[in-house]
């Protein structure tokens, strides 16, 4: 299997409070992971990290073999690396059209900066009707965000993403605070991005959502991995109970 | 496509009603050119200050430091021609004095964290004050400045009658359209205005984007001085003062939105030619000149309830 990102040693404090205790995590190509953890487990904190909206302290990071300079790191090296974060609702802008928001800070330009509108407009409805499955009742590519559902502007975040053509996609959250309905739709977008052979790590509460759509399970707990399982190995209720015990044990 | 342009459309029609009223009620003026000319002269001024302040408004910042930016750079452009008898030195040492007076608020504001309102409240007073130390309060006449080729390319009559500064405020108001809403640049201001935290994590450079709004805000503010010291061929130490609320009338009666994230140029546009009629539509009607603040307090208050049912209406769908 192909390794998508390989991270050995990581640590990270904040002042004298260690968030992140020596972290190690492989991941390959067209798997999808889920951390699991508490409040406090250092979950965002790791996603931060890896994302490159802030750095670790220490670590050797790589990604698609190539080693990551942590004093360089920030979202543009990222990004430029394949790697792509949706981000709990944040990541839209709810005023702007939906191409706008594709192709944000990725614009289409000539020389001179100016944005080739039609263009990103065409791209972008072709993205919404395959990947979206947006057909009319008046969602267009000019639409403002603020028309869609809210499970449908995480799946723009993420049609963005395999757009883009990123190897790994980090959805911080994408099911929290979503009707029942919508939580459904997120799901199904993150089947589509295993179809795409991308490599997803999965960041949520729920472990019922979790177990839907992931191959693998890291149980992050006050900073520490204390669990790495595959999905094969453990059914759904071992799981609930391993994430339990692993939470009372102080 | 309708609902799209709705602002603009309701802004439109809210000129053609009190243009029309004008012209059924005083006909011998508004049905006459010299009305229509002496507008292209003034309201210029309001007009390009409104322009360059409408971005800022859309990315959630303000500045309220224009006016005296303003009365500082008037100062010096008028001192240095004085000193020296070079226009376009005068010029670019006056656009200087902008850029640095923006970079000063962009500083403070994106830099050090001050909210735009407090930060350009308290470079207000520094500038205002600085003008008048400078001038020791007394206004300087540069006549001769009105034979000079800058003079004649920013506020002379082209074709015998046509003031240049309609022309310049047009050709900005079409560039700012297009850096605002086909360019790069624009489109972080947009988002920055919607979500800065999102901008942020998309790689947008929020800082540097925000501290060229101000820059942009204070070589404008430079510029419409030195339109305003060469048409009246004289700097006097309140240059800008009265400016300051009918700019922001302009940018609210055009329908931008106080939330940020979204504005209109075309309503600016619209919204600065609104204001700049009414006071003389006022006079010739024969009203009390005493009557335009109030007349001005209708207007506002109309189109930006207007505009809020709209937005309430544009939410619900």
């Amino acid at each position: 299997m192909k390794t998508v990102l390989k991270l050995k040693n990581a640590f990270k404090a904040y002042g004298k409070t260690q968030v992140l205790k020596d972290i190690n995590l492989e991941l390959y190509k067209g798997e999808i992971i889920s951390i699991l953890g508490d409040n406090g487990a250092g979950k965002s904190t790791l996603i931060k990290c890896l994302s490159g909206l802030e750095n670790f302290d220490k670590a050797s990071f790589e990604i698609d073999k190539k080693t990551i300079d942590l004093k360089k790191y920030d979202i543009k090296t990222a990004r430029a690396l394949g790697l792509e974060t949706v981000y709990q609702e944040s990541s839209v802008g709810l005023e702007q059209e939906i191409y706008r928001n594709i192709f944000l800070g990725r614009e289409l330009t000539n020389a001179f900066g100016f944005i080739n509108i039609k263009k990103e407009q065409e791209i972008s409805m072709n993205l919404l009707k395959k990947f979206l499955g947006l057909k009319g009742v008046g969602v267009s590519a000019t639409s403002k965000v603020k028309a869609l559902s809210g499970g449908e502007r995480q799946g723009l975040a993420i049609a963005r993403a395999i757009h883009f053509d990123s190897k790994l996609v980090i959805l911080d959250e994408p099911t929290t605070a979503l009707a029942i309905k919508e939580v459904q739709k997120v799901l199904n977008f993150i089947k589509t991005l295993q179809e795409h052979e991308k490599t997803c790590i999965f960041i949520t509460h729920n472990i019922l959502h979790a177990y839907e759509v992931s191959n693998r399970f890291i149980i992050l707990d006050r900073g520490e991995i204390k669990a790495d399982i595959k999905k094969s190995d453990i059914s759904l209720e071992k799981l609930q109970n391993k994430l339990l015990t692993i939470a009372n044990e102080y | 496509m309708r609902e799209k342009y709705i602002y603009q459309i309701s802004i439109f029609i809210i000129l053609f009603v009190i243009l029309s009223l004008f012209i059924v009620l005083v006909p011998e003026v508004f049905l006459q050119s010299r009305i229509y000319i002496s507008y292209l002269s003034i309201i210029p001024f309001t007009m390009i200050l409104a322009l360059a302040l409408t971005p800022l408004i859309i990315a959630k910042e303000i500045d309220l430091s224009f006016p005296s930016i303003m009365a500082v750079s008037g100062y010096v452009f008028a001192q240095s021609y004085l000193s020296f008898e070079n226009s376009f030195l005068s010029l670019c040492l006056c656009l200087a004095f902008g850029f640095f007076a923006g970079l000063l608020n962009g500083f403070i504001v994106v830099k050090i964290g001050v909210p735009s309102i407090i930060a350009t409240i308290g470079s207000q007073f520094l500038f205002r004050g600085l003008a008048m130390i400078l001038s020791g309060g007394t206004a300087l006449s540069i006549i001769e400045v009105k034979e000079s080729f800058i003079s004649q390319l920013f506020t002379g009559r082209w074709f015998g009658f046509l003031p240049a500064q309609s022309i310049w405020v047009i050709g900005f108001a079409i560039l700012l359209w297009f850096i605002l809403f086909r360019h790069k640049f624009g489109n972080a201001v947009l988002f920055i205005g919607d979500n800065i935290k999102a901008s942020k994590m998309m790689g947008i450079n929020t800082d540097k984007t925000r501290i060229l709004l101000f820059i942009q805000m204070g070589l404008i503010s430079s510029f419409c001085s030195i339109l305003l010291t060469l048409e009246m061929a004289n700097w006097w130490p309140t240059n800008g003062e009265g400016y300051l609320l009918l700019v922001f009338a302009s940018i609210f009666i055009g329908g931008t939105s106080v939330f940020g994230g979204s504005g209109t140029i075309f309503g600016t546009f619209i919204g600065a030619i609104i204001i700049g009629i009414i006071e003389s539509g006022i006079i010739a009607l024969g009203l009390d000149g005493f009557y335009t603040r109030f007349v001005y307090g209708i207007i506002i208050l109309i189109a930006v309830c207007v505009h809020a049912k709209m937005l309430r209406k544009d939410s619900n769908e």
